[in-house]
């Protein structure tokens, strides 16, 4: 991929002795949709502060629209980048329109536009009022509407949804998609994959600084080969005998009429029907596909590449 | 150039909505005020042209005052915005670090300039008077000026502390430090050598540690600098011999500003946000 607008080749970041960033390499495309996945101190803002110039690389090397965003032409990559902090800070004795305004001078981007952006994070009504007055759900508004000033072609949201409101949130995703849709590249950040679901193309899971998987869902479930747990309850108490009739079955549990085991998904269907075919009636089946955060578990324990 | 005038923008416009410039104003207008209206009951009718006499009390004034206003402008300016998350915010934009910082220096000296002036300048028209001379303007006009200077050196110390620091209570411990070991021990320990070693300390010694603490070189400039001012400043027999011109005294101060920032500049650089 040398078409790739932001890389991480190798690259790591040592604090004080301890390794923040462990030898990442992922590229992101133009027009792609990447969420990277971790619990706290896996190493998600310190990606995103390396994309942004404010640290350097200890090894590695790190290119923003093929530029060193810490090097002398760092601020030529900036110019095209739109950043949302984990937690956003503003100035606060200004109003909101004030702090737009700033951010809008310094970009050179137009003035004349910013009260259109407020209309559409929805704080039209709040522009004038001071920052300090603001809730959290609204300082973070005007987060994403200073991300979106000069219609930048990359954006980073370092966890933009975190204690957001669910009607926020709602707003947050419908934003990203209509980012998504103008062709803009969006990294963005979480502790949940579940968050991400449908709104992202490519997935990297993310621990103790270290890459542990990327791909699109549907290729880390594939990947990921989760054991699918089956639950069966049958009339009579035959659960004894239907457990040593599965073959490649692991059985968790015999319980008179319950019996509970886990099979890869391949085995899945073959071992359904043959407990069927075994002539005992059954009342009851429950199969337990692996959930996405099952599936980040996996991830984030194991140590594919 | 253009995003360092508009960080200098920003801070003016904060200055002016935290009252930050109307306070600084009012207490160096209020204190100059006063002082002038102190200094010039003993002169009575003798004849001292009362502007003098305001010229000698102000650069008192402002060797305590300036260094501890410029200090409190900037000690937080760098690391406080860190801690807060503004400076992470700002540094995402398209502005280098040096911006950053000549922005910060030009606001904060616009807001120093703007206390000193109409501070100064309302003492100043009160004392005039009739009869003074023109000489005793440039004498006022020289105060001012370097006063400012002399606030400038500390902002720029202040911004070192600033950013050579992680946590903002200990910019805040070191800035406080700094302002009592210049303005107050530094004097109190180059008395306590000459007494001491007294004939032994070689004059070019004394004078270079002299300069070595800019609130020295101010009062040197002030005190020395125009004869007319000597005359009244009573600090004439200690640094009568000090004979240092005034254009030495005025690149002192204005190394005094540039080194600083200038490492500033480089540490600032490389700190990891």
């Amino acid at each position: 991929m040398t078409d790739a607008v932001m890389i991480f080749d190798h690259a790591s970041k040592v604090y004080d002795g301890s390794t923040v960033l462990d030898d990442v390499v992922l590229n992101v495309a133009p027009g792609e949709t990447l969420a990277l996945v971790g619990h706290n101190g896996a190493g998600k803002t310190t990606m995103m502060k390396l994309l942004l110039g404010l640290i350097r690389p200890s090894t590695g090397t790190v290119r923003v629209l093929g530029l060193d965003p810490a090097g002398p032409d760092g601020v030529e990559a900036k110019r095209a980048l739109g950043f949302l902090p984990e937690t956003v800070a503003f100035q606060q004795a200004m109003s909101g329109l004030e702090v737009l305004n700033f951010y809008a001078r310094l970009k050179g981007a137009d003035l004349a536009d910013n009260m259109t952006l407020l209309e559409k994070v929805g704080l039209a009504d709040a522009a004038r009022q001071r920052v300090k007055t603001y809730s959290k759900g609204m300082r973070q508004r005007l987060g994403l509407a200073q991300a979106l000033l000069g219609s930048p072609r990359l954006m980073l949201l370092d966890e933009p949804t975190s204690g957001l409101d669910p009607a926020t949130r709602r707003q947050f995703y419908d934003t990203i998609s209509a980012l998504r849709d103008d062709g803009v590249t969006v990294l963005m950040s979480s502790h949940a994959l579940s968050e991400f679901e449908t709104h992202v193309d490519r997935i990297a899971i993310m621990n103790a600084g270290r890459l542990k998987a990327s791909g699109t869902l549907a290729e880390l479930r594939h990947g990921a080969d989760i054991p699918v747990r089956i639950r069966l309850r049958t009339r009579e108490a035959a659960a004894t005998d239907i457990a040593s009739r599965l073959p490649g079955a692991d059985v968790t549990r015999v319980n008179g009429c319950i019996v509970e085991f886990s099979c890869t998904p391949e085995n899945k269907m073959n071992l359904v029907r043959r407990v069927t075919d075994m002539g005992v009636t059954i009342e009851d089946i429950e199969i337990d596909l692996p959930s996405l955060d099952q599936l980040y578990r996996h991830y984030r324990n194991g140590d594919a590449p | 150039m253009r995003a360092a005038l508009i960080i200098a923008g920003q801070e003016i416009r904060d200055g002016l909505r935290n009252r930050w410039i109307v306070a600084l104003t009012l207490l160096l207008a209020g204190f100059s005020l006063t002082l002038t209206f102190l200094g010039s009951a003993p002169t009575g009718a003798v004849g001292a042209s009362p502007l003098l006499v305001t010229i000698v009390s102000l650069s008192s004034l402002s060797i305590f005052l300036l260094p501890l206003i410029g200090l409190m402008l900037s000690f937080d300016s760098i690391v406080g915005e860190v801690e807060r998350g503004t400076m992470l915010l700002l540094l995402a934009y398209p502005v280098a670090r040096w911006q950053v910082l000549t922005g910060k220096f030009l606001g904060h000296l616009a807001i120093l300039t703007f206390a000193t002036v109409v501070g100064y300048g309302a003492a100043g028209v009160v004392a005039a008077g009739e009869g003074v001379t023109a000489d005793t303007w440039v004498a006022f006009a020289s105060m001012v000026a370097s006063s400012v200077a002399l606030g400038g050196v500390f902002l720029a110390i202040g911004y070192l502390i600033s950013t050579s620091v992680r946590e903002r209570a200990t910019a805040a411990g070191i800035a406080i430090g700094v302002w009592i070991f210049f303005v107050l021990v530094y004097d109190m320990a180059l008395l306590g050598l000459l007494v001491g070693a007294g004939e032994k300390v070689a004059g070019g010694l004394f004078h270079a540690l002299l300069l070595a603490n800019p609130t020295d070189a101010y009062r040197l400039l002030n005190f020395t600098g125009f004869d007319n001012v000597a005359a009244f400043s009573g600090s004439i027999g200690m640094l009568g011999n000090a004979k240092i011109s005034l254009l030495a005294l005025a690149l002192v101060q204005l190394a005094w500003i540039s080194v600083p920032l200038v490492i500033t500049g480089y540490l600032f650089k490389r700190k990891d946000i």
